[in-house]
């Protein structure tokens, strides 16, 4: 009989196709809103996720974020570094600047300030030059989308000039690094001439970035290096859902994206579950005569959840489509940078568009369940 | 010439095998003071071998009878026994089996669904029976050439004639050889000449020495081609009519018994009233 449900099901084509649409719709909705959701999240965290090589970060305890630093002491470095179970430890920058491009215009940059002799939290992936050339007099490396922005038309190469905090400053690379929260181009550069490009002020150490020192627990090296210095040490990975929820308290990001979320799995269940139902009640006398003539109501639940698998499956297959194809024709858009389709956020819609089918057909299984057979015998 | 069995109570014990036996069936609907008996411990026999007519006006039980009879409910009171088997004895499940095999249904809307050929519509049974779809359509096939459809195999039920349609139901019903044909108000959608064409066919392909046809109809046009009338009031089996089989008349070729086909008088609706 399921070749039976798929003919009913595929015989009413505008049925059939109302019915993927909504689910379509529905997959649509979820699937590309929570991926942008989950991308501008990421965002939020991308400083911390590029910076693989250190596992701990120690910063003032009041810090919540990566964005609002309250900057430490010169020395604390030295401190962290004598806290027994610390590998090693380097001085890291990131603070706003802002910089002016030789025709005058000016563009709000976010400085990060490396080790000198380590490099710590340098991009990994060059597009043109390379790491050592930090060491040129005034060299700076800017990331993909931040040259865009800076210098909007051009091809990314290498000698541009501009300036910050009244330096000259010249383009030694290009790189690929993740997009922070804000459309701020990334601009890195050796430690001491990242505190030259910055604001004058008293402290101006943003971060001491360590790792713990072979065999030792990270946690509990946090836990040493914030009993011995007062500071906060926090895991890379604690640092990243800190900042993370700092915004998902603070903002109405997820608020918002919560109510898009909601409302494309309301309208996809209620599109869905609408048409279908429609179909079972057009249906139902089919369905009295199916049962009439022997069909039992294990095999017609069947049918319908067939039928319902159906729809949900090519409906589920051609949301997805459409996200995978928006994320694929804007992956090089510059302000659109680290943003992608998880493969979660595809299992997730999966769970969500089936529960939408479940919901759809759960109506119709019942009116089929309850329907006497009878019914047959009765005229128009 | 038709004769009423109350007349001739040897009549029943000379007839073929009994395929149906209602004993005291009683159908109540509702609770308590809205409760609404609906059957009167109807008795009832039909024989295999013969084209039985259930007549009536419209409210008497006639849909209720044959509902319970065709296992579509259950009786309140009473039991009715297909072919030996006592409806009692089977449990739901033995019940939609025994139905699925041996029970074939017309319906007056010939519920044919829209989006399957004709012949997918007639090999149904067979998919519900579970036999594979090549032999299903296969026999189905053959039967839609035995109700003269022959040219129609992949035609959908819209672009279909009512009568067409009927007979395409008529196919379907017989495609498992159930031992029990239902049909329900049978030509009510259908014109005069279409009526007396599924009649024919009914007559001609349908009845068969170990089979049994009850036809609920009240469209006196097609009285005349019943072997047994049996008349329908208030829920109660009113009167049996037997059709003599050894009249001369008894198998006219051409639209069987033409002559009777107003058993009840000028006016076939008089005992009806």
């Amino acid at each position: 009989m399921n070749w039976v449900a798929w003919q009913m099901l595929t015989g009413d084509r505008a049925k059939y196709w109302g019915t993927i649409f909504g689910i379509a719709f529905g997959t649509l909705l979820i699937s590309q809103q929570t991926a942008l959701f989950v991308g501008l999240m990421r965002r939020t965290a991308s400083q911390i996720e590029g910076v693989r090589e250190a596992t701990i970060w120690v910063m003032d305890p009041e810090v919540q974020n990566t964005d609002e630093i309250r900057p430490l002491s010169d020395t604390d470095v030295y401190r962290v570094r004598g806290v027994e179970g610390v590998s090693w430890a380097v001085r890291h920058y990131k603070g706003l600047a802002r910089a002016r491009v030789a025709d005058g215009r000016f563009r709000q940059v976010m400085l990060m300030g490396l080790d000198e002799t380590t490099m710590i939290g340098a991009p990994v992936e060059m597009l043109l030059g390379s790491l050592a050339d930090l060491a040129r007099p005034d060299g700076i490396i800017v990331d993909r989308s931040g040259f865009e922005y800076l210098w909007p038309g051009l091809e990314p190469q290498l000698g541009l000039e501009l300036e910050m905090n009244d330096r000259r400053a010249v383009v030694v690379g290009v790189c690929r690094a993740g997009a922070p929260f804000q459309t701020f181009p990334l601009v890195f550069t050796r430690y001491a001439r990242a505190l030259e490009y910055a604001p004058p002020e008293r402290n101006r150490l943003s971060f001491v970035l360590a790792r713990a020192a072979a065999g030792r627990d990270t946690a509990a090296v946090c836990q040493e290096i914030s009993t011995r210095t007062g500071l906060l040490a926090l895991s890379r990975d604690e640092f990243f859902w800190r900042t993370i929820q700092y915004y998902l308290r603070s903002t109405g990001i997820p608020v918002n994206f919560g109510i898009t979320i909601a409302l494309g799995f309301i309208v996809g269940t209620a599109i869905a579950g609408q048409t279908f139902y429609l179909f079972t009640l057009e249906n139902l006398r089919q369905f009295g005569a199916l049962k009439a003539m022997g069909l039992s109501n294990l095999r017609l639940v069947m049918m319908i959840l067939l039928q319902a698998g159906v729809v949900g499956s090519v409906g589920f297959g051609l949301g997805m489509g459409v996200t995978a194809g928006f994320f694929e024709a804007t992956k090089n858009v510059p302000h659109l940078t680290g943003f992608y389709l998880p493969w979660q956020v595809a299992l997730g819609t999966a769970g969500a568009v089936a529960l939408i089918v479940v919901l759809a057909s759960l109506v119709s299984v019942r009116r089929v369940l309850v329907l006497e057979p009878a019914i047959v015998f009765r005229g128009a | 010439m038709i004769t009423t069995l109350s007349e001739q109570p040897d009549a029943v014990a000379n007839a073929a095998g009994i395929a149906v036996r209602c004993d005291r069936v009683v159908k109540e609907f509702g609770e308590g003071e809205n409760r609404l008996r609906v059957l009167h411990e109807v008795d009832v026999e039909v024989p295999a071998g013969e084209l039985s007519l259930l007549v009536g006006p419209s409210g008497c039980g006639k849909t209720t009878l044959i509902s319970i009879i065709a296992g579509l409910l259950d009786p309140t009171a009473g039991d009715v026994t297909l072919f030996g088997t006592p409806r009692s004895t089977l449990s739901e499940r033995e019940l939609i089996a025994y139905r699925a095999a041996n029970i074939g249904f017309v319906f007056q809307q010939y519920n044919l669904l829209p989006a399957l050929t004709a012949t997918a519509n007639v090999a149904i049974p067979l998919l519900i029976g579970r036999v594979d779809r090549k032999t299903a359509f296969a026999r189905a096939r053959e039967l839609l050439a035995q109700v003269g459809l022959s040219d129609k195999f992949n035609t959908f039920p819209a672009q279909l004639s009512g009568g067409q349609q009927q007979r395409v139901a008529i196919a379907r019903a017989l495609v498992h050889e159930p031992r029990l044909l239902v049909c329900d108000e049978p030509t009510a959608a259908l014109d005069a000449q279409s009526g007396q064409t599924v009649l024919e066919l009914l007559c001609r392909v349908a009845v068969q020495p170990d089979r049994a046809v009850i036809v609920v109809t009240h469209d006196n046009r097609i009285f005349g081609y019943g072997d047994r009338i049996m008349e329908m009031a208030d829920g109660r089996i009113q009167a049996v009519h037997q059709r003599d089989t050894t009249s001369p008349s008894g198998d006219a070729p051409d639209g069987p018994h033409a002559q009777d086909a107003d058993p009840f008088g000028a006016d076939p609706h008089s005992v009806l009233a």
